[in-house]
């Protein structure tokens, strides 16, 4: 083969890879669209799964359904104590597996990537099978207990991968020069994990909103937005529930935004630092 | 399969050196004091359930349950896997020359299109199932485009349909594809591929050498990630599929309330579960890593 055909079989292949990664972003974003573009929909009957006609209704009249709001609440709610709670509890376990050498380490990791490992119908089964024995009635109690069961995984993993290699001898120096435990804390420690255990703590707050099977299986007869949706899909299916995921998506999308420009601020400020003074 | 052996190996080697790291704590109890709540959250509400669950799929006819359940299941066992490995290994097609597209051309742009990967986890899980509905409803797009090709009969629709569920499948699991194949490959020493370049390897043959074998964990990981949640998800087939693509879930999914203590039902979660480890493992073997991340 000539060194021009080679170049230019190269050439369509490399040509070829890219149109296929684009055809993958299309696939990806095409139901993301889709969801949006519905929102404005007239359906013609009970389920907006047709397009009618352009319109503004469901934004005008987003709480119509009161069902659903009252279901987003309720999934609000309990993503703000899971997060709350999974958070605190995930951070503890990845700080101390980062920083200390202990012997139950290898299977403490086991058994935080066990949950990673197994389909959530079974884990939402298994602990209904518990609740059910217990004799432990379904609904917030046990809705929190489930997605905190599955979030301090989530917590840990991202924590941990966040703060290792840090230099925890700074913690030492703090205490040498006379801080108490508090103030170490508070000065030193928490700036540090401070951008890890925020990752963790959005990403809580998001499986929290999006689980469906394992909530589901433990929520008794409270509804939270993703259980409302399954249980209308028999009877109606509004373009409200569009509105509230598509000012959820602007929501997060605005979220991540505002951390990813304070984590380049904050890096900006640590590079100035740097560059002032040579650090040891 | 040499070739692949000497990364992992070395991979291996990395991962004994970090479950070494961390300092003595000054007080022996410290860590542990640490771990404690979140550890016992996972034995109470995680490993407790497990053996619970264990016990009870036992209870009546002991270990006969099993084989009621696979042959009363049968179909619906064997469909749920092959569903599972149509969509992961059209994730892989689909996910893996992203994320090499991304990790290798993405420049600058690098994060932000990493970013839009995940936006579609920002819309609930449901809902992007629900547009998928949208989008295969009979007189939608995709059916109207089909029909005017000529690869659907008129009369023909998508709903219902093993395809629709199984593309559905693919779709809503396939960051899990691409975020660990990214991270593998994004982190792979560029310099490797110029040192082929110079061995006068075609970049094709340095691909297959090179690239591929070090971004194997990624793909385990990203096909573990995938699978898993697709083997045991009930809400594509319920939303839709019909009565020819149930999936295992499916069956948890009608009767847990019904019936707690069915032994069968319990059974037939456990066995689930326990198809999916020893999958794990063996496919695990097969790749030579027991990483998952």
């Amino acid at each position: 083969m000539s060194a021009a055909g080679s170049g230019l079989v190269r050439r369509i292949g490399r040509i070829s890879l890219i149109a296929w990664a684009v055809f993958g972003f299309v696939f990806l974003f095409t139901p993301i669209v889709v969801t949006v573009i519905y929102s404005f929909n007239e359906p013609a009957g009970k389920y907006n799964y047709v397009w009618n006609r352009f319109s503004l209704a469901a934004w005008q009249d987003p709480f119509k359904y009161s069902e659903l709001t009252d279901a987003l609440i309720f999934s609000l709610k309990v993503a703000f104590v899971v997060t709350l709670l999974a958070t605190i509890l995930g951070t503890l376990m990845g700080m101390a597996m980062v920083k200390y050498r202990f012997r139950a380490k290898g299977l403490l990791g086991a058994v935080i990537v066990l949950p990673l490992t197994m389909p959530e119908v079974v884990m939402g089964f298994s602990l209904l099978t518990l609740f059910v024995t217990l004799n432990w009635s379904r609904g917030f109690l046990t809705i929190v207990i489930a997605q905190v069961m599955f979030s301090v995984s989530y917590v840990a993993t991202t924590v941990r991968a966040r703060i290792r290699g840090f230099d925890w001898r700074l913690e030492e120096a703090a205490a040498d020069l006379g801080a108490g435990p508090l103030r170490t804390f508070g000065r030193i420690t928490l700036p540090l994990i401070a951008p890890g255990v925020v990752a963790a703590a959005m990403l809580t707050f998001a499986l929290s909103l999006d689980d469906f099977i394992i909530t589901y299986l433990n929520s008794g007869l409270e509804n939270t937005f993703p259980i409302e949706i399954w249980n209308l899909k028999r009877s109606r299916v509004p373009a409200q529930i569009n509105v509230f995921s598509t000012s959820l998506l602007v929501i997060s999308v605005l979220m991540a935004l505002l951390v990813i420009w304070q984590g380049r601020r904050r890096q900006r400020s640590l590079d100035g630092a740097a560059s002032g003074p040579a650090p040891a | 399969m040499t070739t692949t052996s000497a990364p992992v190996r070395s991979r291996r080697f990395s991962k004994k050196e970090e479950d070494d790291s961390g300092v003595h704590p000054r007080r022996w109890f410290t860590p542990y004091l640490l771990i404690a709540p979140g550890a016992l959250w996972l034995l109470v509400f995680f490993i407790i359930p497990l053996f619970s669950l264990g016990r009870l799929s036992l209870e009546n006819g002991g270990l006969s349950n099993f084989s009621t359940v696979i042959s009363d299941n049968s179909t619906v066992i064997v469909r749920t896997f092959v569903y599972a490995t149509i969509a992961t290994v059209a994730a892989i097609i689909i996910g893996y020359p992203l994320a090499y597209v991304i990790a290798t051309k993405g420049g600058r742009f690098k994060n932000l299109l990493l970013a839009l990967v995940v936006l579609p986890f920002f819309v609930t899980y449901l809902v992007r199932t629900l547009s998928w509905k949208i989008l295969l409803y009979d007189g939608g797009p995709v059916v109207s485009i089909l029909h005017s090709v000529g690869i659907l009969s008129d009369n023909q629709g998508i709903l219902g349909s093993p395809f629709a569920v199984v593309a559905a499948l693919t779709y809503n699991f396939l960051p899990f594809m691409v975020l660990p194949i990214y991270v593998s490959i994004e982190k792979m020493d560029r310099r490797l591929l110029e040192a082929a370049a110079d061995l006068y390897s075609s970049p094709a043959r340095a691909f297959r050498r090179v690239t591929l074998p070090l971004s194997l964990p990624g793909l385990f990981a990203g096909t573990l990630l995938t699978f898993i949640p697709a083997a045991g998800d009930f809400v594509n087939s319920e939303l839709l599929g019909s009565e020819r693509t149930v999936m295992i879930g499916n069956i948890i999914e009608k009767n847990f309330g019904k019936e707690f203590f069915r032994p069968e039902l319990s059974a037939l979660s456990f066995m689930l579960m326990a198809i999916i480890l020893i999958g794990v493992i063996v496919y695990a073997r097969i790749l030579g890593t027991e990483e998952l991340a």
